[in-house]
């Protein structure tokens, strides 16, 4: 359905967009995720063809559209200001698509009501966009692009100048309404949450860079890079070196069967679990977060550890608990190197002499 | 109880007295036929010299000039600003700043010297004593606020909501016609009336290229402040002030004070 290749933007000398390539098949919701200067909305911008780029190439069901206008693009973004003409009504402003292609009066006035409706607002048509909250002119600016059925979707941050309660409801309408109109979209958020619920596939962006492509689980469960394992949920990050099939984990050796070498041992804070055997660290804080409860403690060396654990197992505060890792992600060079899984103590039964 | 504040009141009335006093005190000459010392209103009322006033013929082509010129010195200073306006507003070209302010920098310089030295080249062109010629010098004094009062506006109208229409399908034309036109309209009216009114009063351009066939109303209006008829020089001073005010009054809607403030950069 669409095809980004290669695709590179410069800004004066510094690059914005790296040789960034995906696809996305059709019906599909896409999520670009990454943090703020990173390059996902530019290179929304350049699929929308608002902002040109220096190579690559952008292709709609084949057809190649580098060198298209934004105008002439099957194309509607949605903007994270909602973007509303102030001088026009609701109605005015979702026909708007219609009435630049032609379209007569009577199918114009049709089609908006039809896509009122949808969104909920069909007794909103008559109002200015000054006399709606920020919920329904994010709706209305959707309307807009919907009415001239675009074959994709583009949406830049859409929710995130909304609060957090409106956002969440926003986004399963949006959600539910994608599903059902079968839209190929693509979604640009830095909110990684937002992302993981809303899309088939995320595309992960660093420093301009696709650092990785793939479903929310796989992304979660297995991070490609250091980068994307830092930036979705959170991980206990432990830099240390492996000498002869053994590397120091806070404090704690542990048998990583892989080549000598500095190495970045990540682990998620709910793949801990206590152990005898486990790594000592004391409990500095317990906070309860209502279906899980988050213990932060401090090994003896100073370093800082997360726990996250079911209600009923909360430690008591000062309380020193030995763990272990349960999934322990090893990256080198910022790249992923292995994953052990329930890594053993060197000194247990079969460790070398 | 509230008490009224006593200064408050005091300041008040005076202001008051201070902004409409004058403009009272003409629109009282201009229907007063005898106002003699130390009556505080006129005696005898009438519209005596008004009726001799549009009777004239001296006193009415002045008149009929002047609006004629005014308009088309706004109108056509509005076609070439405002469009250079939104060049300056969206386009980035060198010497963009530099140009910028050589239009306030040509407003410093007094306008009789500048007026006096187009005035030679307007000579060898058969400007001079021309209508057109008055007209293009006219436009000249529209340009601060036909440039500067529309970049501002122009540039207050956020990138996006252009760019929303332009990916939903319109042409850059309409994109200007429908979406930028109408969002910039409150200021780029504004500037409209401001230049107008600018233009009208303007002396110096009808005086030294004008002349002497062509007399505006203010020069008109200067003639007869030196003479000793009180009355007749109220009457034109009225004559002006209506049209002005209703222009002002009819632009009210769009002259929001952000319309204005946007103009001069806030």
């Amino acid at each position: 359905m669409l095809q980004i290749d290669a695709i590179t933007k410069t800004y004066q000398g510094t690059p914005a967009v790296k040789d960034a390539s995906f696809t996305v098949a059709r019906g599909e919701l896409v999520c670009l995720l990454g943090p703020s200067g990173c390059g996902k909305s530019t290179l929304l911008r350049i699929i929308s063809g608002l902002t040109d780029c220096d190579s690559g190439s952008v292709k709609i069901e084949g057809v190649d559209m580098t060198a298209t206008q934004a105008n002439r693009r099957p194309t509607a973004m949605v903007f994270q200001s909602h973007a509303l003409w102030s001088h026009m009504t609701v109605a005015q402003n979702v026909g708007f698509g219609l009435r630049v292609r032609g379209l007569p009066k009577a199918e114009i006035a049709a089609k908006t009501a039809a896509v009122l409706d949808l969104v909920g607002l069909g007794a909103f048509a008559k109002r200015l966009p000054a006399e709606l909250s920020g919920g329904q002119a994010q709706r209305v600016a959707l309307a807009r692009c919907l009415v001239v059925e675009p074959k994709v979707l583009l949406m830049d941050e859409p929710f995130s100048a909304l609060d957090a309660h409106l956002r969440k409801g926003l986004r399963e309408e949006l959600k539910a309404l994608q599903g059902r109109l079968d839209l190929t979209t693509i979604f640009v958020t830095h909110d990684q949450e937002e992302a993981m619920e809303l899309a088939d596939r995320i595309v992960v962006m660093q420093g301009g860079r696709v650092e990785q492509v793939g479903p929310p689980g796989a992304l979660y469960q297995n991070p490609s890079t250091l980068g994307v394992a830092q930036f979705i949920g959170a991980m206990n990050t432990c830099t240390t070196t492996v000498r002869q099939g053994v590397a120091e984990w806070y404090g704690l050796d542990l048998r990583m069967a892989m080549p000598d070498g500095e190495v970045a041992l990540l682990c998620r804070p709910e793949d801990i679990y206590p152990d005898t055997m486990g790594a000592a660290a004391r409990v500095t804080r317990v906070i309860d977060l209502g279906p899980v409860t988050k213990v932060n403690l401090m090994t003896e060396a100073g370093d800082l550890l997360t726990w996250t654990c079911p209600r009923d197992q909360a430690p008591d505060l000062g309380r020193v608990l030995t763990l272990l890792p349960r999934r322990l992600h090893a990256f080198r060079d910022g790249l992923r190197v292995g994953l052990a899984q329930s890594p053993l103590p060197a000194q247990t039964a079969g460790a070398p002499a | 109880m509230k008490r009224t504040p006593f200064g408050g009141l005091i300041l008040l009335v005076s202001m008051g007295l201070a902004m409409l006093g004058p403009i009272v005190t003409v629109i009282l000459w201009a229907f007063a036929v005898k106002w003699r010392y130390p009556h505080l209103l006129p005696t005898e009322w009438g519209m005596k010299y008004w009726f001799a006033m549009l009777g004239r013929e001296t006193v009415m082509t002045p008149v009929l000039t002047s609006l004629a010129l005014t308009s088309i010195a706004t109108t056509a200073a509005a076609l070439i600003c405002w469009p250079a306006a939104y060049a300056f507003a969206r386009l980035k070209f060198p010497g963009r700043q530099l140009l910028l302010f050589s239009f306030i920098a040509a407003q410093a310089v007094p306008k009789f010297a500048l007026f006096v030295s187009i005035a030679v080249i307007f000579l060898k062109l058969g400007l001079v004593g021309n209508f057109w010629g008055v007209v293009l010098v006219q436009m000249l004094s529209a340009v601060l606020f036909m440039i500067w009062i529309p970049t501002a506006a122009f540039r207050g109208i956020p990138p996006a909501l252009e760019e929303a229409a332009f990916d939903l399908g319109a042409s850059r034309l309409r994109v200007f016609l429908f979406i930028t036109l109408p969002q910039a309209m409150p200021a780029l009216a504004a500037s409209y009336v401001l230049a107008f009114v600018s233009i009208l009063f303007e002396v110096d351009s009808a005086l030294l290229i004008g002349a002497p066939t062509i007399t505006t109303m203010p020069l008109l209006l200067m003639t007869l402040s030196s003479k000793v008829i009180v009355q007749e020089a109220a009457v034109l001073c009225v004559m002006i002030w209506v049209p002005c005010f209703a222009l002002m009054m009819l632009s009210r809607r769009f002259m929001t004070a952000r319309g204005i403030a946007q103009g001069f950069g806030a």
